[in-house]
This record gives structure tokens, sequence and C-alpha cells, in this order.
């Protein structure tokens, strides 16, 4: 039972970071129409930045945070204005294939960069570690719980509440009526790739805390993931983005804990296991709105 | 001094040409009809003057300024309110959103709620349902609210674009009492319809568009007993 609850904590942490990687594509997917794959290397970045503030540099905790949510924010916001703002009016296969060369881009400069070798960044980010019980939770599975629900709840109040979130709404729903309103959409759509990557920022911290390693492969795996979470609990929805989260990283460290030896290799596909499923039976996800295209 | 000119504007999709040439003008306090078949071109004249579409040549001057040219969003802030064909209200937000995204280039608070004001006083539906998602209004409500939102900007000019398509006759006479009210409150109107009966009924003036083409221009009083246009327009022999 111990050993059960230890691999529902881990489950746990996973879940969250994959909720706040899954919130990142659901809210460029929302707004710009777009599926951003480059988001998890923006993520790679992201962990890089960490990287040489924190080890090279030896500036500290917290210029590597300010570091990596400042240079991913930049960098989405960059990435969106050369490779996507050309592609506004192009199909969306263009863009999707654009995207995709984004994605290698990265991953390549990181090569380029930082060469393939596994960068250890032990240390980063040390809390206590408590006990409930048998069950051990360590602080940062606390501080990445704590940071996820936070950002869900700011970003959803953000959404609703100010002008800015009202004309992202509008932006989605309806680009042309938007303009008619005044809205730029070209500027709502930069805010949104500021938003989306500074989340991105956000997530290196937490995967750097939790895994303490990074390589150039990194976020394309994890984004990949995250992105059938999002898939999973509802692209486009924010309470379906986080279930699918923490789903698939419950089911991911349930699989690494309970799979035979043999099979544990093959814990990276349970998650696009669970997507092929959700895509036959219900392709808006547990929360998404089934969405009908009206001519 | 005309509010809007319009002058030898083309338009293209590809290599379809479907607007070629066309000229016409629209002076404060009027209100113009632009009437014709579908496919005449009407929706894509509107769609150029505010923007949406790109002119392939001629210009569009509103206000005494040149704005051919000028972007979308920025035209709205100029001081004209382009009610879409087929309302585009945003679907998934209360009515009240949908009323505050359409003043979002007005920043006066006080402004705002003298405008506010007076939509629901034109549309008293639309306070009872202010809460309301808009894509639950009935199509005639959602037409009101599509020309509610329009005025939150205050505009100088207000194009409208078929809105008495798809609703039953009572809304019909509804929407076009409305427009009028709408004028002699100080806006000038430019109205685009298959209506042609209707919209001559309460324009001044009125220009008849055949495939990409002003075929005629006059008064709305001489095109009601101009006989080309009883027979093709107004359904009478």
């Amino acid at each position: 039972m111990q050993v059960f609850f230890n691999f529902v904590m881990d489950g746990l942490n996973l879940g969250s970071v994959y909720a706040l990687v899954a919130l990142g594509y659901s809210m460029v997917y929302g707004i710009a129409k777009m599926l951003n794959f480059a988001h998890g290397d923006i993520i790679m970045v992201g962990g890089y930045a960490i990287y040489v503030m924190f080890l090279q540099k030896d500036l500290g905790i917290a210029a590597a945070v300010v570091a990596s949510v400042i240079v991913c924010s930049l960098l989405g916001i960059i990435i969106e204005f050369l490779a996507y703002r050309p592609l506004r009016n192009a199909s969306p296969l263009s863009v999707l294939i654009t995207a995709i060369g984004v994605s290698y881009l990265l991953q390549n400069i990181a090569l380029l960069t930082f060469t393939s070798e596994l960068k250890l960044i032990s240390g980063f980010i040390k809390l206590p570690t408590f006990y409930v019980g048998p069950v051990r939770i360590d602080g940062v599975s606390i501080l990445i719980w704590i940071t996820t629900l936070a950002i869900m709840v700011a970003l959803n109040y953000f959404i609703q509440n100010t002008k800015t979130g009202k004309a992202m709404l509008a932006v989605s729903e309806d680009r042309g009526a938007a303009q008619l309103m005044g809205i730029d959409v070209n500027k709502t759509i930069t805010i949104t790739f500021f938003i989306g990557s500074a989340l991105a920022g956000l997530a290196s911290v937490l995967y750097i805390a939790k895994y303490q390693k990074i390589e150039p492969y990194t976020g394309s795996v994890f984004g990949i993931k995250a992105f059938s979470a999002a898939v999973f609990g509802g692209i486009g929805s924010i309470p379906g983005v986080a279930l699918g989260g923490i789903l698939i990283g419950l089911i991911e460290a349930l699989a690494i804990g309970y799979l035979p030896d043999t099979l544990r290799p093959a814990s990276d596909g349970v998650a696009f296991a669970i997507l092929i499923i959700m895509l036959v039976l219900k392709p808006s996800g547990i929360l998404g709105k089934t969405k009908i295209e009206k001519v | 001094m005309a509010l809007l000119k319009v002058s030898n504007l083309e338009v293209s999709y590809g290599v379809i040409r479907a607007i070629k040439g066309i000229s016409f003008e629209v002076n404060e306090g009027e209100i113009i009809a632009l009437i014709g078949a579908n496919g005449a071109g009407k929706t894509t004249i509107l769609n150029t003057i505010t923007g949406l579409v790109p002119a392939k040549s001629g210009t569009v001057e509103f206000d005494g300024k040149n704005i051919t040219k000028t972007a979308a969003h920025k035209i709205v802030r100029m001081g004209m309110a382009h009610v879409p064909e087929g309302r585009r209200i945003f679907q998934n937000l209360t009515v009240y959103d949908n009323l505050k995204l359409g003043a979002f280039t007005r920043d006066d608070k006080k402004e705002f709620k003298e405008n506010l004001e007076r939509v629901y006083a034109s549309f008293p539906r639309l306070e009872e349902r202010k809460n309301q998602i808009a894509g639950t209004l009935s199509g005639g409500e959602q037409q009101m609210l599509a020309i509610g939102r329009g005025l939150m900007s205050n505009p100088k000019l207000m194009l409208l674009d078929e809105p008495s398509m798809g609703l039953s006759p009572i809304f019909v006479a509804e929407i076009f009492e409305i427009i009028q009210t709408i004028n002699k409150n100080g806006t000038t109107v430019l109205l685009v319809e298959q209506n042609a009966k209707k919209s001559l009924s309460i324009s001044n003036r009125a220009y008849v568009l055949e495939t990409g083409k002003i075929t005629i221009a006059d008064t709305s009083e001489n095109l009601m007993n101009n006989e080309a246009v009883k027979k093709a327009y107004l359904g009478e022999d």
C-alpha cells in the first residue's frame, strides 16, 4: 500500500507539470488555432537557461528562475513573429509543418550549443520532506502543486475578467468579428504566445526541480505527452487540461511502477495509447465541448 | 461633404473579379441602400470598406481620410461600425460581454455607461437577457445584439449587412424601424439588403448592384417607380 501511495505521489507530481505544459498548448491552440509543436522545446531551452545561470554562472535560484521565464517568453514571441505570423492565412497544415520545423531547429541549436550529453542540475531547488503516515511527500511536490494550481486560477481569472482576456476569447471565436470590434488580432496572438511561453518557462523550472537533468530532446518527448494530456482532458478547457495532465501523470507513474520489467521501457507509450483510445471514443476529450461546426 | 467616398473600387478573389470598379458616396445623415441579388458583391464591398478584404485598386475615403489600406481594427476607432452578414456575435460569451466588446475601442467609462443605457433603451430585450449566453438567443435577438454591439462604439457611420436575413416578418419590421431610429439619433447608415422594398422605403438614395457593377443610382423614391427595378427587385410586373 505504501508503495502504491508513493507511485500516486509521483504521478501527481508528474501530472501537475504535464498540466502546466498542457495549459500552454491549450492556450495557443484555443486562441491562435494552431498546434505549437515547439512548445515542449521552449521548455527545453528554459531548462538550459537554468543550467547556464544556476550551474555555469552560479547566480542562484532566483536568477535562474527569472532567466528561464524571460528567455522562454521572448523565444515564444520571436518564434510567433518569424515563423507563424507570415502564415496567418495559410492552410493549417503549413503551420503545423512549420511548427515541427521550429521544434527540430531548437533541438539542433541546443545540440550545437550544449552537445547531446545529459546535463545534471542537482540541488537546484531543495525543500524539506514530509511524512503523512507512511506516505513520503517531498517539498518540491508541494511547490509543483501550488504553482500549477495558482497559475490555473490566475489564468482563468485573467481570461474571464480582463479586457485583454475577453479580446482573446473574441479572437478565439471569430477573428473577423474581433477585428470589427477594433481588436488587433496580431497583438492578441502575440500576447497569447507571450503568456503560453512564460508558462513554459515556469514549467522548465518545475521540471528541473523534479528531474534535475536536461538534454536537447527533453522538451520534445515531454511536450508531446503533455499535448496528449491536453487532448485527453479536452483541449481548450482549463479544468479539462488540468484533469488530463493529472490523469496522464498518474497513469504513467502507475504503469512505470507496476508494469513487468520487460515492458517498463514501454511506459512512455502509455500516454500515446490513451490519446489514441480517447480520439476514437470522444475526440473532444473528457471535459471538452463537442463543437458543431455551423456552415 | 461626403462622409464615405468610394472611388473606382476593384476587388478580386484570386482570378475572380468580384467588384469591377464602382464609385459611390454616402453623405452625413443619410440612409443609403445598396441593393442587388445574391452574389452581386454587396458583402464584398462592405468587407473592403472596413478592411477585412483588401482592395485591388481604387480608394475608400472616410471622414476625409484615405482608409483604403488601413487595418480593420483601426477603422472602428475612426468611427465606423460594421454589423456583418450572419450577425457574427460571439456565441459563447454573454450578451453583456458582447456589448462590452463592441466598446473595445472606447476607454471612457462614462461614455460606455451612456451608450449601454441607450442600447438597452432601444433593445429592452437585451437588458433582460444581459447575462444570457449569446448563442442561446433567437435569430432576431441575435440581430439586435449585433446592431447593439455596433452602436457601442458610438459610430458616425454604421454599415449593416443583410440585417433582415432569416428573420420573421415581425422582427424584420422592428429591425427596419430601429435602423430609422439609429439614423435619427445622428448615425449615418449604409444598408446592404436583399429586401429591396423595405430598404428603399427607409433610405434616401440607393445604388443597384449587378455582378460587381453599379447599374442604377438614384433617389429611393425614383427607384421605387423605376420599371426595371420594379421588375427585378420589387416583385412587381
